[in-house]
């Protein structure tokens, strides 16, 4: 199963390594991993992505529940959550192929954000899922670099705080 | 008042009367410091054995044990230590000094990185910015490592905040950290279904673990069972909770536990585990536990509920707390035919000892040896072979019965005894050669400290439990585990200034029983045993 966990920390230098390194020695999956401090400037929200047993994800959240730098861990479930993904992809493009990607962006609604007349680069915000279909769709072309934030997540106002 | 100032008298405050520890550049500040205060550092002979005998003081008086080496390999060799006592959940706070922290990061002399190093031992750990943090970080470092689930807590410390003056010492009344809350009280509700799901119950049965002594609960979880007579077993760890002339008491569990012990817990309906983890090497097959009973499982950290086996009734909180409050109804429930016939069973499962005339029987010196002790007899047995022959004959009465559990760190026993012998504590180290050459530089610190221990060494010149091993899952083909018969312990014990006995055999065993405990002094006792005597029958 697919788990989120909206994990809110001391935000203190090592407590991310003290996070990632819990998964690492307990051999639990980090699928993504996004963080960033909150509105308050002591605390930073890390946004992890797991994927595994039931019985992993339940250890999961009493492990960093134990974590002394770990302030509140909420978990949900995809269809709980609004989920949003930045990727970033630069193509070398030619004058043949250049109409068909301009093409694939019209129809995921992705954005050339920057370009010169032998490299584009693609900018989609979007669910995880689209951001990958994006990718796919694009592969077939010259991608010299991708970059994807990771999943970002908060659960939907209809589930309250 | 310098940071090194301020460390000591924090230290002071927390009541503090040792600090085992072994200097360096690093450290220097804080021991210089030291020498005006009333607590007293004791030197080790290796960093490691500063957190083990830490560890054995915690332990066998019921307090936060501390411990201080320098950087670098200092630090790097205490880590073995630190992860002993975070296995058996004993709480240590463990200081280290660094280099200076302009010099953190540049692969500095004699720098090594112990916050992440240890990060995966430790309960917590600081790396202390200002010298005015000081008495905040000791006052929270003693406070996490002896709440909850008790653990090690270290505090990294540059030499330059132990030297820079750090203000007037005002120690914290209390701690407020806002991601660390225990949970003690055990949830009502799930404290009344205890009491339920034991009216429904015929056959049931405790496990008490090391969590048991380490809330200090011992007297309240004798007096649950007694209450309804309601059998007890112990893990490894949870030694020393029961009397071993109370009827109730079926021994220990595990692999290398009590057959009617483990009969006993498996033929339960009604399983109340406390403060044990449901181990491997507790119970075989710790997911199929729940096939046939009901798991009540009491403990103080969340994450064990759980993790090995899935409970029908979890409670969360202190053992001594729950305990008390199970204590407090007052259900008529009697369980004495259950326990009858399981007293039935064990009395023809008690073990014939066989003597043979040429070497020691290491299971009938343990129960000769431990019928002799008082109460305020520390036993500390080392890993391998002693360790199985100690817990599975050791005739406990009050006393304290010591080893690494769960970490199984050979060389403990030395410098744990050193630990546990630091006050009033009579105590016994029991180890195999192969332990006692792990850690025999102590003998310098114990003769330093004028220490009164009875170490017994049992000899077969090999590793026996490694022997043990490759008989069983390597059809005999032994390799790595021949000690040859040096050295001579007879000469160590002489190198050191110590009273050597020798037992070849079990002729004059109640003699030397005598002499041996009768000493005034430190005695190594060498006790010859069978090198091809295994401990499983």
């Amino acid at each position: 199963m697919k788990k989120i966990f909206s994990v809110l920390v001391e935000n203190r230098s090592g407590v991310l390594s003290k996070v990632s390194g819990l998964f690492a020695r307990r051999s639990y999956n980090i699928d993504t991993l996004t963080v960033g401090e909150t509105n308050d400037k002591t605390i930073s929200h890390m946004t992890i992505c797991s994927s595994g047993s039931k019985w992993e994800m339940e250890q999961i959240e009493k492990q960093l529940n134990k974590k002394l730098d770990v302030i509140k861990v909420r978990t949900f479930e995809e269809q709980n959550a609004i989920l949003k993904e930045i990727i970033l992809v630069k193509i070398k493009y030619t004058a043949a192929n250049r109409g068909e990607i301009l093409e694939i962006c019209q129809l995921t609604k992705a954005e050339i954000v920057d370009s010169n007349k032998d490299y584009m680069i693609i900018y989609l915000c979007a669910e995880p899922d689209k951001t990958t279909g994006l990718l796919d769709m694009l592969g077939k072309f010259n991608i010299t670099e991708v970059c994807r934030t990771g999943t970002l997540a908060m659960s939907k106002c209809s589930l309250g705080e | 008042m310098t940071g090194a100032e301020l460390l000591v008298k924090a230290l002071e405050k927390e009541n503090t009367e040792y600090v085992f520890g072994y200097p360096g550049v690093s450290i220097c500040p804080f021991y210089d410091a030291l020498t005006k205060s009333e607590i007293k550092g004791v030197l080790m002979r290796h960093e490691a054995n500063c957190a083990h005998a830490a560890n054995g003081y915690a332990r066998s008086y019921g307090k936060v044990g501390v411990c201080a080496v320098s950087s670098g390999p200092g630090a790097t060799n205490l880590i073995t230590g630190i992860a002993t006592a975070f296995a058996d959940s004993i709480p240590l706070v463990c200081i280290t000094g660094q280099v200076k922290s302009e010099h953190i990061g540049t692969d500095m002399f004699q720098e090594a990185d112990i916050t992440g190093a240890s990060e995966s031992f430790v309960k917590y750990s600081y790396l202390v910015k200002n010298a005015s943090d000081i008495p905040r970080v000791i006052k929270e470092a003693f406070y996490i490592a002896s709440t909850g689930r008790k653990g090690p807590v270290l505090v990294d410390i540059p030499v330059d905040v132990l030297l820079n003056e750090g203000g007037d010492f005002n120690y914290p009344e209390s701690v407020n950290l806002r991601t660390y809350k225990p949970t003690v009280k055990g949830h009502a509700v799930q404290i009344k279904k205890v009491i339920t799901q034991l009216k429904k119950a015929t056959r049931p049965i405790i496990c008490a673990g090391g969590g048991v002594i380490s809330a200090d609960a011992i007297d309240e979880l004798r007096t649950f069972a007694h209450k309804y007579n309601i059998p007890v077993v112990t893990t490894m760890m949870g030694l020393g909770i029961m009397n071993s002339y109370d009827e109730l008491y079926m021994g220990m569990v595990g692999n290398n536990g009590k057959k009617y012990a483990n009969k006993a817990m498996n033929e339960s309906d009604v399983l109340i585990m406390v403060g044990a983890r449901v181990a491997d090497r507790a119970v075989k097959q710790p997911d199929l536990i729940t096939n046939n009973k009901k798991l009540i499982h009491i403990d103080v950290d969340p994450a064990e509920i759980g993790k090995n086996a899935g409970p029908s009734i979890p409670i969360v909180g202190d053992a001594k707390n729950i305990l008390e409050d199970l204590n407090a109804f007052e259900d008529e429930m009697d369980f004495t035919p259950w326990l009858m016939s399981l007293l039935k069973y064990k009395q023809t499962r008690e073990e014939k000892l066989e003597s043979t005339s040429k070497y020691v029987n290491p299971n009938e010196l343990v129960r000769d040896l431990s019928g002799k002790l008082d109460s305020s007899y520390v036993y500390v047995s080392d890993i391998g072979q002693n360790q199985i022959y100690s817990c599975q004959n050791f005739i406990i009465k009050d006393n304290k019965f010591l080893t690494s559990g769960g970490m199984g760190c050979m060389g403990y026993s030395l410098p744990a005894a050193i630990g546990a012998s630091m006050h009033d504590r009579n105590v016994i180290a029991v180890m195999g050669d192969g332990a006692f050459q792990m850690n025999m530089n102590e003998l310098s610190s114990l003769k330093a400290l004028n220490g009164k221990i009875k170490i017994i060494v049992m000899n077969n010149h090999s590793l026996g439990m490694i022997k043990e091993y490759q008989h069983i899952s390597y059809q005999n083909n032994y390799t790595m585990e021949e000690l040859g018969i040096y050295p001579k312990l007879k000469h160590i014990a002489k190198a050191y200034d110590i009273k050597y006995m020798l037992m070849e055999n079990m002729d004059k065993e109640e003699d030397m029983i005598n002499e041996f405990l009768k000493a005034d002094e430190s005695v190594i006792m060498e006790v010859m045993v069978d090198p091809d005597a295994f401990t499983a029958s």
